[in-house]
């Protein structure tokens, strides 16, 4: 009795979850089974960082409705941080996995932190003053990102930021080379551990989506005036969300770092932070699962129309402009109603059967 | 000596920062009217430069013939943006706008890009003046820089004025103030949005041969950055103001010069918005925005 | 009701989704090879298919046109020739590490036998790695970061080393005496701008050359660079090195014509195909110093024949990049003939042909005569300063 109501209280959501552990399962199988090719096997990491960042961008954009640009400087802090900590532990964790995720844990740590730094003046500010402030912050992050060398040898770690490098002694290396960023890094970075990380993103975000303080900020976002005036003060909620945004983006940005041998920090620019805002508005604002397909489907996309060659771009603009067009044209929403009535009683039948 | 360093980075910070500046009067006046951020305006100013740039190099045409077809062609594509990628989506949140804005962006960067191909142009200055020399060679004025400062300011004065004077200038002004209460006074607010796109983009020709004056490397990619400096200063200037936009935009432009010369070039991006965020801590609404409150 | 409707449709729609990747992917790099490998004319069958990818879109997509449109050529010519066949596909990595990942991975699923790219240093970084691990031998038309080629025994350069410029600049300018006072004015957000400028910044301290000034731009802020020229000519510095591309250094060029700051400048490679912008006015350049390993002025017949090729296909004039990638495409070819490779073998199979070659093979090319490699990688070529009078390139010794 207490699983049914739990069921019937909690569906989307464990829609949400059944259809994350369904594309693991398919994937992992198909993976397993080597029937993928090389570029899909490619994209799951990067789709997973994606999808985590896009949740956690959307607890901040759709949840708390308020508009960042910087959310690629939370995936860069946590990126380099991942590099530091997984080229400094390697010889004391054996285990790939668990220095994997101790590395994202320590990026999402310190992502956090600047998450803190930056979200407590950053709240002071609405619309779009917090929108170019978090801009703000992102290229900031980025240019000390661009200018740091973190280096290691038999004396210890050594640490510069500015145009001198630390001079290290024989045998050192660089982990970060400033501009030249980091190279060599050993990739530690796997598909199950990028799914475990969605699930745990799923869990933080929906918890606090339908926690007391989240109904709340959803009545802040949409009518403030209304919700302060029942005596809802959300300024610690909002900090909560966008310290958890940035938490999570550093983890996926540690799992994004550790995907490749090398990295740069101009990755991380105005670009990135955009792309990942387009996933988060095209999957609808607070709609969790739509993040997550249109993570996935915007990711392949391009990849997809590289038998177009020189057209390839521009199909991707065009595409983009018309999914914006036909999913929000309140025009062609009318008709989408029309259209989607008719074709849900025809679901329907099949849905009653699917339970049985 | 050093007073007259001081004057040349000003003049140079206040060179660029007048560039940035009529972008910025574009994205504030879409933004004031239309409520959205037109992320695609920095594709615009590109797309100005190359028309220049066909007029003037290929067709060996003067230059103001050269900044008149710009500016033609840029309004054209304003009212063609604006009617087949933003008009559908009126009245619906701006985040999906913005968004929409973007893919118009990547659109004209590589429609550019498939047309004019990605090798750079030389982009040669509208201006023949000859630069100013001052102090023994101490202080250099350009041609360029004397125009794009006297261009900035004549429009501003004259946006101040068609907005204050003319009917079509106050009827945006009410849409911007309230959108629903202007359409019933009898405004047609598609109209006005139009009208407002295509002026935008004008400007943002103007501002795309200036821009290439004094910059001369022209590629697909050129308004990309300038369009998010400018977008920096509009909001920092106010959004929705005019002056504000131009104080905005000068006042980036001196600031990002400055630090360069006088602080650190490897961190002058770190500075400058640092800058940026601390004015905004202080003044949360932009230099020379109103702070509205909201009604009940 | 409706919602969980729509989330079950949508749920569908993600598992067809995901399905249909491995399908349609196949479909893509299908319709890839006839888009990327034009010149392979004479037909799929018994080509060794070799793979590029370079910046063909975004903001670097000049260079990896570039370089595209020489290899391009390079294919034809040799597929025109008869004997063994090349088949070439050149995909887009943006400039970017991440899609340089998953445009290798798209032509490692085409079937590619040799990786001739990436173009530039940060994807180079990326996909170096992947080819060490893959054994697929991989030659690099102009990354010429010096971390490249620490990845592997198979990873080779066509270009000079970033150090090997930097070096060289600083060792020129204080055998020469160009000046008394020197400047530096580099891409900070750049890695090969960087990387020569760490190097000359050490060698210039060895030689004990006086670097009075050095100054940074990055990407985000390069529109305005009359500061940094500005506080050059404050300093009263006489050389100024720009070690960057050529886009940038047309912009420093013409603002310090007209404030009348008339240093020497000295470029390196990157600074090759600042004549060539269409609409430059050479005057500006006028005296402008740089390392090059390749003239289209030159007068020999094998320049003269690719130049006026290239000039037919993309209607500019080749830059050191085309000409580089032209001779990737060559010396490959020489390799793959020398070591008997045939188009059957598996990529493994002639990367290891390719390694014994490429370590004991001379190369005569378009950017240099009597090349070797190391089996480091890095190719042993020198850098050749060249000055620009009249509008061409003049030898400077």
């Amino acid at each position: 009795m207490k699983l049914k109501q739990y069921v019937s209280r909690h569906r989307s959501n464990l829609v949400i979850y059944g259809v994350v552990i369904l594309g693991f399962i398919l994937m992992q199988s198909l993976s397993s089974a080597k029937l993928l090719s090389s570029s899909v096997q490619g994209y799951l990491v990067p789709i997973c960082a994606y999808i985590v960042l896009a949740i956690s961008l959307n607890l901040v954009v759709g949840i708390s409705g308020e508009l960042s640009l910087g959310h690629a400087g939370f995936m860069g802090v946590g990126a380099f941080t991942g590099i530091v900590v997984a080229t400094l532990l390697k010889t004391v964790i054996a285990n790939k996995v668990l220095l994997l995720v101790v590395s994202m844990l320590c990026g999402g740590v310190l992502a956090g932190l600047f998450g803190i730094i930056i979200g407590l003046p950053v709240m002071r500010l609405r619309g779009d003053y917090l929108a170019i402030v978090t801009l703000a912050f992102g290229e900031i992050l980025k240019n000390l990102i661009n200018n740091m060398y973190i280096g290691q040898d038999v004396n210890g770690v050594h640490f510069a930021i500015g145009t001198e490098k630390p001079v290290l002694a024989e045998g050192g290396s660089m982990i970060i080379n400033g501009p030249m960023g980091a190279t060599g890094v050993t990739k530690l970075a796997s598909f199950p551990v990028g799914f475990a990380l969605i699930l745990l993103t799923l869990f933080i975000v929906l918890n606090l989506i339908n926690s007391k303080e989240g109904r709340a900020i959803k009545a802040v976002r949409d009518n403030r005036i209304a919700a302060e005036s029942v005596g809802i003060n959300v300024t610690a909620f909002r900090l909560k969300a966008f310290v958890v945004a940035a938490f999570l983006a550093g983890m996926a940005g540690a799992l994004f770092g550790l995907n490749f041998s090398s990295l740069t920090a101009s990755k991380f620019n105005f670009n990135t932070s955009i792309n990942i805002l387009v996933f988060v508005v095209l999957g609808g604002m607070g709609n969790i699962l739509g993040s997550i397909i249109s993570a996935t489907v915007l990711y392949v996309l391009p990849e997809a129309l590289r038998g177009l060659a020189d057209f390839r771009m521009i199909l991707y603009a065009i595409v983009l402009i018309l999914v914006m067009l036909f999913t929000w044209s309140p025009k062609v929403k009318e008709l989408r109603s029309v259209v989607s009535a008719k074709v849900s009683g025809l679901f329907h039948k099949k849905e009653v059967g699917a339970d049985e | 000596m050093k007073a007259v360093k001081f004057l040349q980075y000003l003049i140079n910070g206040i060179s660029i920062g007048s560039v940035y500046a009529i972008i910025a009067l574009g994205y504030t006046m879409v933004y004031g009217i239309a409520r959205m951020l037109n992320f695609a305006h920095g594709d615009v100013i590109m797309v100005g430069a190359y028309a220049s740039y066909c007029v003037t190099s290929y067709l060996g045409l003067p230059a103001p013939v050269g900044v008149l077809v710009a500016a033609v062609v840029c309004t054209l594509l304003g009212i063609l943006i604006e009617g087949l990628a933003y008009k559908p989506l009126r009245g619906v949140p701006s985040l999906a706008v913005l968004i929409t804005a973007i893919g118009v962006s990547y659109f004209l960067q590589n429609a550019a890009q498939l047309i004019f191909g990605s090798a750079p142009k030389n982009f040669k200055s509208i201006v023949t003046m000859k630069p100013l020399v001052l102090f023994n060679g101490g202080l250099t004025i350009t041609g360029e820089v004397i125009v794009t400062v006297l261009a900035c300011v004549v429009i501003m004065i004259g946006l101040t004025l068609f907005t204050g004077k003319t009917k079509m200038g106050k009827s945006m002004r009410a849409v911007s103030e309230d959108r629903d209460a202007a359409q019933l006074m009898g405004i047609n607010v598609n109209r006005t949005i139009s009208i407002t796109f295509a002026i935008g983009s004008a400007l943002a020709a103007i501002a795309g041969v200036l821009l290439c004056s004094t910059v001369p490397t022209l590629m697909p990619t050129t308004g990309s950055m300038p369009g998010i400096r400018a977008f920096t200063a509009a909001v920092f200037g106010g959004i929705g103001s005019i002056p504000g936009a131009m104080l905005g935009g000068i006042l980036l432009g001196v600031i990002e010069t400055f630090s360069k010369a006088y602080l650190s070039t490897q961190f002058s991006d770190a500075i400058v918005f640092l800058v940026l965020i601390v004015i905004l801590l202080v003044k949360p609404a932009g230099l020379l925005g109103k702070n509205v409150q909201e009604k009940v | 009701m409706k919602k969980v409707l729509a989330l079950l449709l949508a749920a569908v729609m993600v598992a067809a989704m995901f399905a249909g990747c491995g399908s349609s992917e196949k479909t893509t790099t299908e319709t890839a090879a006839p888009a990327g490998g034009e010149a392979a004319a004479a037909g799929t069958a018994g080509a060794v298919k070799i793979g590029m990818s370079g910046p063909l879109t975004g903001g670097a997509a000049v260079y990896g046109t570039a370089v595209q449109a020489g290899m391009e050529i390079a294919v034809e010519e040799i597929n025109a020739k008869g004997g063994l066949q090349l088949e070439l596909n050149c995909q887009d990595d943006e400039h970017d590490t991440e899609k340089a990942l998953n445009a290798y991975n798209t032509l490692k699923d085409w079937g590619m036998q040799v990786m001739a790219g990436p173009v530039t240093t940060a994807p180079c970084n990326v996909v170096a790695a992947e080819c060490a691990n893959d054994k697929i031998f991989m030659l690099t038309p102009s990354g010429s970061g010096a971390s490249i080629i620490e990845y592997g025994d198979n990873i080779f350069q066509i270009c000079f080393t970033d150090p090997n410029q930097g070096v060289a600049s600083a060792d020129y300018m204080a055998s020469h005496d160009l000046g008394t006072t020197i400047g530096v004015i580099y891409d900070s957000s750049d890695v090969y701008s960087s990387g020569i400028y760490e190097k000359f910044a050490a060698e210039a301290q060895v030689k004990g050359l006086n670097v009075a000034c050095v100054e940074a731009f990055t990407a985000d802020n390069k529109a305005d660079l009359t500061t940094q020229v500005t506080k050059c000519k404050d300093a009263g510095c006489d050389v100024v090195f720009l070690p960057f591309y050529a886009t940038e250094a047309a912009q420093v060029l013409t603002y310090a014509n007209t404030i009348g700051y008339a240093p020497t400048f000295f470029g390196c490679d990157g600074m090759d195909g600042i004549l060539t912008v269409e609409n430059f006015d050479p005057a500006l350049a006028e005296g402008l110093m740089l390392l090059t390993p390749f003239s289209a002025d030159a007068s020999d017949e094998a320049t003269q024949s690719f130049v006026a090729k290239y000039q037919e296909k993309t209607g500019i004039v080749p830059n050191q990049f085309a000409a580089d990638a032209y001779d990737v495409i060559y010396s490959i070819y020489q390799a793959l003939v020398a070591g008997g490779a045939t188009a059957d073998m598996s990529a493994a199979e002639i990367n290891d042909i390719l390694v014994a070659q490429f370590t004991s093979m001379t190369f005569d090319g378009l950017t240099g005569k009597g090349m070797t490699w190391q089996a480091t990688g890095e190719v042993s070529k020198s850098p050749m300063a060249v000055v620009i009078k009249d509008g061409t390139y003049v030898g400077a010794e």
